[in-house]
C-alpha cells in the first residue's frame, strides 16, 4: 500500500517537474510583466472597454446586441477562448475566435463582416477572450481537427523564406537564447490578441504569424488563409493546459 | 470618440491624497517614422492633458513625441470636497477627448 | 584619382549636407542647452528629485518611468513643475508636468519612448524658484525585426 503512494508521490512530482513550457511573459522584463500585470496600465484594455461596450450596443439589420443573445459576458464567454480554432460544421474546416465572432455579426446580426483585424473585431475578440483569463488553454478533441492540426505542424517545422528557417528551430531548438537584443520565448499563445510594444498596438495570433513569417523574408499567409488557422491549431494543441493571460503585453 | 481608462478610487477622506492613473487611445504619431511608401507619416499627437477639480485646474502635462503610443500618465491630488473632476486631452487635428469622474469626499 | 573624380565628390559630399532634412521644431538642439531653456539659465542642482527607470529596456517604444520629487507640496513650498529631457531622440523635450500645492504628493509617472541607449534628465522647479535634477543612463536593446504594422 505504501510502496503504491510512494510509486504515485514519484510520478506525479516528476510529472510537474518535467513541464518545461514558459509563456513568453515569463521571457519579459519586471517593467513590461508589470504593465500586463496591472489593468488599469494595460494599454490593451483600451481595446477591451470598447469590445465591452460593442457587446451591449445592437447592430445589423437584425438590430441585435450581443448580449441580446449571449447574456452577461462573463458567464457565457467564461472558458470559450480555451477552445479555440474549433471546427465549424458550416465551412467545414477550423475557425479562430475572431472569425467565430464575425460569423456571428453576419449570420446573427446581419451586419457588415468586420475587417480582419480592425480595431472593432479585435476589440470585440480582446473583450471575449478575456472572460478566459486564467483558464487552461483545452483545445476539443476533435477529430476533423487532426488533418488541419497535421497540416499546421508540418508548417511549423517547415524552413521557409530567403533566411530558410522554421518556427521549430528557433521556438523548439533555441527558446531562451537571443535574437539580436531579444529573447526568444517558445511561441505559446497564451495572451491573444497581445498590446505588442513593437505594435505599439494590439494584434491577433494572426498578425504576430504572419509577422513572424515575414521576418523570415518568405511571404506571408494571407488574413483568414487556412494555413495560419492550422498553425494556430497545432500552437493551441501544444500549449494546452498553460493558463490563458489575455490581454497579454508582449515586447 | 477615444477610449479612455480612468483608474482612481471613487471615495476619500478630506487631505487625502488621491492617485489618478489615466490611459488614453492614441497613436502619438511622431512625425518621424516612415510608412510602407517611404513617405513620413504626418505628425499626429495629444499635446496637452489637464485635469481640473471642479473648474480649478490641479494638474497638467505638456506632451512630446517621445511620450509612447497610448499615453499613461499618473498623478495626486489632494481631495479638499466633493466634486466632479474632469480630465481633457487636446491635441492635432483638432483632437479633443474629456472624461469627468465624481469623487466623494467624507 | 583624377581631379575631376575628388571635385565632383566633395561637391556632392556639400550637396548631400545641404540637402539632410532639418527638422522645423526649435528642440533638435542638445540636452544642456534644453536645461537651460527650461530654467532660463538658472543653476540646477542635483538632488531631491528621483527619477524611476530600468537599467535596461527590452523594447524602447514604450517605456515606464516615474519622478517623485521630495516636497512637503505646501501653499508655500511646493514643486511648479517637473519635465524630463532626453539626450539621444530626435528632439529633447519627453513632457512637462505643472503641479501645485493641491497635488499633495510630486509623484508623476507616464510611458516614454527611447530612440537608444542615452541620458534622460528630470528637473524640477521648485516654487522658491530653485531648480533639482536626477540623471540616469539607459541602454537601449533594439528589436530584432523591424514589422511593417
Amino acid at each position: 500500500m505504501r510502496r503504491w503512494w510512494l510509486a504515485l508521490c514519484v510520478v506525479a512530482s516528476v510529472g510537474a517537474a518535467s513541464d518545461t513550457r514558459r509563456s513568453g511573459f515569463e521571457f519579459m522584463t519586471p517593467e513590461t510583466q508589470a504593465i500586463q500585470r496591472d489593468d488599469a496600465q494595460n494599454p490593451a484594455m483600451l481595446w477591451v472597454q470598447e469590445g465591452a461596450a460593442a457587446w451591449e450596443r445592437k447592430a445589423g439589420t437584425a438590430a441585435r446586441a450581443c448580449i441580446d443573445c449571449h447574456g452577461a459576458a462573463p458567464t457565457s464567454m467564461k472558458g470559450v477562448a480555451t477552445r479555440y480554432p474549433a471546427f465549424d460544421a458550416a465551412t467545414r474546416r477550423p475557425i479562430t475566435l475572431g472569425q467565430r465572432i464575425n460569423a456571428c455579426v453576419v449570420d446573427r446580426q446581419h451586419a457588415a463582416a468586420l475587417v480582419p483585424e480592425s480595431q472593432e473585431l479585435l476589440a470585440l475578440e480582446s473583450f471575449v477572450a478575456m472572460q478566459s483569463r486564467g483558464l487552461p488553454i483545452a483545445p476539443p478533441e476533435d477529430p476533423r481537427l487532426a488533418p488541419f492540426r497535421e497540416r499546421g505542424e508540418k508548417l511549423y517545422r517547415q524552413r521557409v523564406g530567403q533566411l530558410d528557417l522554421s518556427c521549430a528551430q528557433c521556438h523548439d531548438e533555441r527558446a531562451g537564447g537571443r535574437l539580436a537584443g531579444a529573447t526568444i520565448p517558445q511561441a505559446h499563445p497564451t495572451g491573444y490578441p497581445i498590446y505588442r510594444l513593437e505594435w505599439q498596438g494590439l494584434g491577433s495570433l494572426q498578425r504576430r504569424l504572419r509577422g513572424c513569417i515575414s521576418g523570415v523574408r518568405a511571404e506571408p499567409f494571407s488574413y483568414g488563409a487556412v494555413e495560419l488557422t492550422e498553425l494556430e491549431l497545432y500552437l493551441a494543441r501544444r500549449a494546452t493546459g498553460m493558463k490563458i493571460e489575455t490581454p497579454a503585453v508582449r515586447p | 470618440m477615444a477610449r479612455a481608462l480612468i483608474t482612481m478610487p471613487k471615495t476619500a477622506k478630506r487631505g487625502e491624497i488621491v492617485e489618478i492613473r489615466t490611459l488614453i487611445a492614441h497613436p502619438m504619431e511622431t512625425g518621424y517614422r516612415a510608412g510602407d511608401d517611404g513617405q513620413l507619416v504626418p505628425r499626429d499627437l495629444i499635446r496637452r492633458f489637464s485635469c481640473r477639480y471642479d473648474g480649478e485646474l490641479v494638474f497638467s502635462a505638456e506632451l512630446f513625441p517621445a511620450v509612447a503610443a497610448n499615453p499613461y500618465i499618473t498623478f495626486c491630488t489632494l481631495a479638499t470636497a466633493s466634486g466632479t473632476l474632469q480630465f481633457s486631452w487636446e491635441g492635432d487635428r483638432g483632437f479633443s477627448q474629456t472624461e469627468n469622474v465624481v469623487l466623494t469626499v467624507t | 584619382m583624377s581631379v575631376t573624380r575628388r571635385t565632383l565628390l566633395s561637391a556632392g559630399a556639400a550637396i548631400g549636407t545641404l540637402l539632410v532634412v532639418r527638422p522645423s521644431y526649435a528642440e533638435a538642439g542638445d540636452l544642456p542647452s534644453a536645461i537651460k531653456a527650461f530654467t532660463n539659465g538658472a543653476p540646477v542642482q542635483r538632488g531631491r528629485v528621483k527619477l524611476d527607470i530600468a537599467p535596461l529596456v527590452e523594447n524602447g517604444n514604450t517605456v515606464p518611468i516615474t519622478v517623485h520629487v521630495t516636497s512637503p507640496m505646501s501653499a508655500t513650498d511646493h514643486v511648479l513643475a517637473i519635465t524630463v529631457l532626453n539626450e539621444k531622440n530626435p528632439q529633447r523635450d519627453v513632457i512637462t508636468c505643472r503641479l501645485g500645492p493641491r497635488s499633495g504628493r510630486a509623484d508623476i509617472s507616464a510611458r516614454i519612448r527611447l530612440a537608444t541607449s542615452q541620458q534622460l534628465v528630470a528637473i524640477a522647479q521648485m516654487s522658491d524658484g530653485s531648480f533639482w535634477s536626477d540623471t540616469v543612463d539607459v541602454i537601449v536593446t533594439l528589436a530584432a525585426c523591424i514589422e511593417t504594422p
